[in-house]
C-alpha cells in the first residue's frame, strides 16, 4: 500500500491559520491500513487542531468526513455539496487525494495532512517498510524476490557496494543491505551464477525518470 | 473502606483501560479538563492480557502531542494499581488534583467573552 506519515501539527495549523471553518476529509484506502488517515485519525487530528486553536483563543470549527478513496472520480463526486461550505479542506489521503479534489473543485483550497513516502507493507502492526520504488520495469525475478531498486540505498543492480557491512547498509544500522540478502539467498539456492549473467541496461524511461506515467487498459476505456 | 478522595475527580469506568483511546484523552483536554489520568491494572496482571499496555502507549502519544502544542505533558498520566488497593486509588486522585492545581487551569479553556 501507499505509506504516509502525518505532518506535524504546527505545519497544519500554519496552513489553516486564516480559516474559521474547515473540513478534514479522510480516506478508507491505504492510509487507513497504515493508521494515518482513516476515520479514527481524522478524529484525532480534528481534536488536536481544536485544542491548539482554543488555546490561542481563536476557535476553529472542524467537521470530519471519511470517504472510500480519494483516487477515483466517483468517490470525489460524493463530496460535491460538502466541500464548498468551508474556508479550506484538509485531505488526509495520500498525495493523490488533495490533487484529485483540487482538480474537481477548483474554487476550494485543499491542503495535504500527510507526507506520502513510499509503496510498502507492514512488518508488524505499527511498523511499515518500503518495498517498491515504482520503477515501471520490475526485475525482482532476477533477484530471487528482492528488489535492489527500492531496497538498496544506491539502487545498485550488480552487487553490494563497499559500504555493506555485517548485512547492514552504511547509511544506518537499521537498514538491511539487500545485496547481502540477495547474494546469500542465491548461494543458498545454488543460483549464484545468475548474478554473473549479462543483462541489458535497465530502461529507466518507465520510471519517474521518464516523466509522469499513465496506464491505459484499452479494453476498459469507453 | 470509606476513604475519601477529592470531589473534583470525575471517574469514568471502563471494563479495561485498553478501551481508552487517544481520542478520549484528547477530547477531555479539548473540553477543558485541567488533567486527565488513566488508572489501570498492574502490568502483567491485565485480565485481557495487554489492555493496560496499550493504554500506556496511548497516554505516551498524547503526552507527545500536548508537548508539541505547548501544553504541559504532566496534565496526562498513566497509573497502575490493583483493584484491591483502595488507599492507592485515593492517593493517586490526590496526587493528580495537586498536580493540576500546581500547573494551573488548562490553557485550552476558552476565555469567556468579556
Amino acid at each position: 500500500m501507499i505509506i504516509a506519515d502525518r505532518k506535524p501539527a504546527g505545519e497544519l495549523l500554519e496552513m489553516v491559520k486564516d480559516c474559521n471553518r474547515i473540513l478534514i476529509l479522510g480516506c478508507k484506502g491505504c492510509v487507513t491500513v497504515c493508521n494515518v488517515g482513516g476515520t479514527k485519525e481524522v478524529g484525532v487530528l480534528a481534536s488536536i487542531l481544536k485544542i491548539a486553536r482554543n488555546k490561542e483563543g481563536r476557535p476553529l470549527q472542524v467537521d470530519e468526513k471519511t470517504i472510500e478513496r480519494q483516487c477515483d472520480p466517483e468517490y470525489i463526486a460524493q463530496v460535491k455539496d460538502l466541500v464548498g461550505q468551508y474556508d479550506a479542506v484538509i485531505s488526509m489521503a495520500c498525495g493523490v487525494g488533495p490533487q484529485f479534489l483540487s482538480e474537481a473543485y477548483p474554487d476550494q483550497r485543499f491542503f495535504p495532512a500527510l507526507n506520502t513516502t513510499s509503496f510498502g507493507g507492514a512488518l508488524q502492526h505499527g511498523i511499515w517498510s518500503e518495498r517498491c520504488a515504482g520503477c515501471g520495469t520490475c526485475l525482482i525475478h532476477h533477484f530471487d524476490g528482492m528488489c535492489p531498486i527500492a531496497r538498496c540505498s544506491k539502487s545498485l543492480l550488480h552487487g553490494p557496494c563497499g559500504g555493506s557491512a555485517r548485512g547492514k547498509c552504511e547509511i544506518s544500522k537499521e537498514v538491511d543491505c539487500i545485496w547481502d540478502m540477495i547474494v546469500k539467498k542465491k548461494m543458498e539456492k545454488g543460483r549464484l551464477e545468475d548474478l554473473t549473467k549479462m543483462k541489458p541496461n535497465k530502461d529507466w524511461r518507465t520510471a519517474r525518470d521518464g516523466g509522469p506515467r499513465k496506464s491505459v487498459r484499452e479494453e476498459l476505456v469507453q | 473502606m470509606r476513604l475519601s478522595y477529592p470531589s473534583n475527580v470525575k471517574v469514568i469506568q471502563v471494563p479495561c483501560t485498553g478501551r481508552v483511546d487517544i481520542i478520549h484523552l484528547l477530547k477531555a483536554v479539548e473540553d477543558g479538563a485541567d488533567a486527565v489520568y488513566v488508572a489501570g491494572c498492574m502490568e502483567g496482571e491485565c485480565h485481557f492480557l495487554v489492555g493496560n499496555l496499550k493504554a500506556k502507549k496511548r497516554v505516551q502519544y498524547v503526552k507527545k502531542v500536548l508537548q508539541e502544542l505547548g501544553i504541559e505533558p504532566e496534565r496526562v498520566e498513566m497509573f497502575n494499581l490493583s483493584a484491591g488497593e483502595g488507599p492507592r486509588f485515593a492517593e493517586i486522585a490526590r496526587e493528580m488534583v495537586d498536580r493540576a492545581k500546581a500547573l494551573g487551569p488548562s490553557p485550552v479553556k476558552m476565555k469567556k467573552a468579556a
